[in-house]
């Protein structure tokens, strides 16, 4: 809802008081999860100044957060709209196949760069199809999926991981991985999207659907809006960056592995709550997933650089999902009345 | 048609007319051999029981369902295949008391619900859509309290608000006619009154109107003609004049006890039940 607001009408006749609370109650999700991002920044940098003041570990989240940072903007969307999808990490794996059959074939890696994109398409357009067509929750048909295309990876495949060939010199591969004024391309790419969705969630038709979607359905349907049209293209959305993101991983690292893209689920999931986007639908907020994804990614480099033993890392990484999100349904609670 | 082209006196078509319209959902006959008619300019109160099969006829004259046999006519024309944005495109126009309100999403977004202003694009106009939604609120809604702006959350409103916004949504796009699907529902009393005078302002406007209501009297002092339905079929049609609430009443007692109503002594007068 707060992002939704992006240039308030002036409140003449407001008191004082009265208006900082509606402006409170528009970005106190924001403002929120940005502040927990820059304490933790402040007790990181404190505690690990060598590492933190220093711009190597910036370079290295610039190119890993990108990775789940995209998905968790596809899911901003899918979850506004009162779907979810668990299978994007499987099809972070399965674009790249597409990738290695047409570039290993016609050695174009433009070509294979739409087959990847095409097949992440793909895989969000059968998501749809179950959800849509057949009736079935979200949730469990992309369970079903997560195994399938994970599965149909790795039988397409044979199981191999697969260097890649000629993605260096490649402009594809320059714009995907490459450096722009010394900013990994993957950041520059996780912003570009992040506003493009938050255009199109919140200054654009389909997101102004999704929003009615996600709140009421039945509103919804009577009010004539294109239900299964708009999920479906959401469902897309959704495919298509997990297959951008697994290629991006693959580009980065020149190889594919069928195995890629496995451990995204969750961190993109927190990343999405933690910036809150409510989970019931029809609320949600691109910046919070956005610095969301950042704080999520963060923690895990920060505790080893603080010291702190390895298996720390899961106790702050559920205590700040908690903390997040506790905070973010107390402030919901106070402010909407 | 025959009826149209016999009486002199309908000369112009009604606005809506319903011929033997059944619908059922999974063998239960929710409506079964429904017709009547709406002439331009007039108001139309349906009555009946939970259950009596108002909720469906509603939403198939919306397109939200698809009749499974009757037609449909919008002024004299038979209208297959209706959807929810045909039937806008018709002026058909439907208040679904807040229903039909996403409560998380702001006044602006509720007043253009699946038909935003846009760009080229589908890129919304959200400065256009923010001026209107404040100038309705001052002019037809009378939200007067200081707290309210087009970003507020629908959430924040009271019943008799989100009531208003239903109406001023359905009033704002021009419609020809007008259905209102219980509004005075969980209405304070001056609520109700400010909703009666809206209705009597439709008709005032030369619009038509249906207006959906189980208290007959609500329904008696706005309307025409009163349809009382009653386990999916049309108990019978009655011009408003001719019966004082009292009657009506114990009409619909009857109906209720018996299915039906049989009348004792005069002649039903207007040509509601074909």
């Amino acid at each position: 809802m707060t992002a939704t607001v992006e240039r308030a009408l002036p409140p003449k006749r407001l008191s004082r008081q009265r208006s900082s609370r509606v402006w409170l109650s528009r970005w106190a999700s924001q403002l929120g999860i940005t502040s927990a991002l820059l304490l933790v920044w402040l007790i990181f940098t404190i505690l690990a100044p060598n590492t933190f003041l220093h711009s190597r570990i910036y370079v290295s989240y610039a190119q890993t957060v990108p990775y789940f940072g995209l998905s968790a903007l596809g899911l901003t969307m899918l979850i506004v709209a009162g779907d979810i999808d668990l299978s994007f990490s499987s099809t972070f794996a399965m674009g790249m196949v597409g990738y290695i059959g047409v570039q290993h074939t016609t050695h174009s890696v433009t070509l294979g760069v739409l087959a990847t994109l095409a097949i992440g398409a793909a895989a969000g357009a059968f998501n749809a199809f179950f959800v849509t067509v057949i009736g079935i929750p979200a949730l469990v048909v992309t369970i079903g999926t997560q195994f399938f295309y994970r599965g149909l990876t790795l039988v397409m495949v044979n199981g191999k991981s697969y260097t890649l060939l000629e993605t260096d010199h490649a402009i594809a591969g320059r714009l995907l991985v490459g450096r722009w004024f010394g900013i990994p391309m993957q950041f520059v790419w996780f912003v570009v999207l992040a506003v493009l969705v938050w255009f199109l969630m919140y200054r654009h038709r389909i997101g102004q659907n999704a929003h009615v979607i996600g709140d009421n359905r039945q509103a919804a349907g009577l009010m004539g809006i294109p239900i299964r049209r708009t999920r479906v293209i959401l469902f897309i959305l959704t495919g298509v960056f997990a297959a951008l993101a697994g290629m991006m991983n693959s580009f980065q690292v020149v190889n594919f592995y069928p195995s890629q893209g496995d451990g995204y689920l969750l961190p993109a999931l927190a990343a999405v709550f933690v910036g809150g986007t409510s989970v019931f639908g029809g609320r949600g907020t691109v910046w919070g997933t956005f610095v969301g994804a950042f704080l999520i990614g963060g923690i895990e480099a920060g505790i080893v650089a603080v010291g702190m033993k390895d298996f720390y890392t899961q106790v702050i990484y559920g205590g700040i999902i908690l903390a997040a999100v506790s905070i973010h349904a107390l402030l919901q609670r106070k402010l909407s009345r | 048609m025959t009826t149209a082209s016999t009486d002199p006196a309908a000369a112009a078509d009604p606005i809506l007319e319903l011929r033997h319209v059944s619908k059922s959902f999974g063998g239960v006959h929710a409506l079964h051999d429904v017709s009547f008619r709406l002439e331009a300019g007039q108001v139309l109160g349906l009555v009946g029981d939970n259950g009596a099969g108002k909720s469906t006829l509603i939403k198939i004259i919306t397109g939200y369902h698809q009749p499974d046999s009757g037609e449909l006519l919008f002024n004299g024309t038979v209208v297959n295949d209706l959807t929810v944005p045909k039937a806008r495109a018709l002026g058909v126009e439907t208040v679904y008391q807040e229903r039909a309100l996403a409560d998380q999403q702001s006044l602006w977004r509720n007043i253009f619900m699946g038909r935003p202003i846009t760009r080229p694009g589908g890129f919304l106009d959200v400065r256009a859509m923010r001026r209107v939604t404040k100038e309705l609120m001052g002019e037809s809604m009378g939200f007067t309290s200081a707290i309210l702006t087009p970003d507020t959350p629908v959430t924040g409103l009271s019943g008799g608000e989100r009531q208003g916004l239903a109406i001023v949504r359905a009033l704002h796009f021009e419609a020809d006619l007008i259905i209102l699907d219980e509004p005075t529902m969980g209405l304070s009393l001056s609520e109700t009154e400010k909703c009666l005078n809206f209705v009597r302002d439709i008709k005032a406007a030369g619009k038509s109107a249906i207006f959906i209501d189980h208290n007959i009297f609500h329904v008696h002092s706005v309307s025409d003609q009163i349809v009382i339905i009653d386990r999916g079929t049309v108990a019978g049609c009655f011009p408003t004049k001719q019966y004082s609430q009292e009657e009506l009443t114990s009409i619909m007692r009857q109906v209720a006890a018996t299915g039906g109503y049989n009348e004792p002594d005069r002649e039903l007068k207007s040509g509601g039940v074909l």
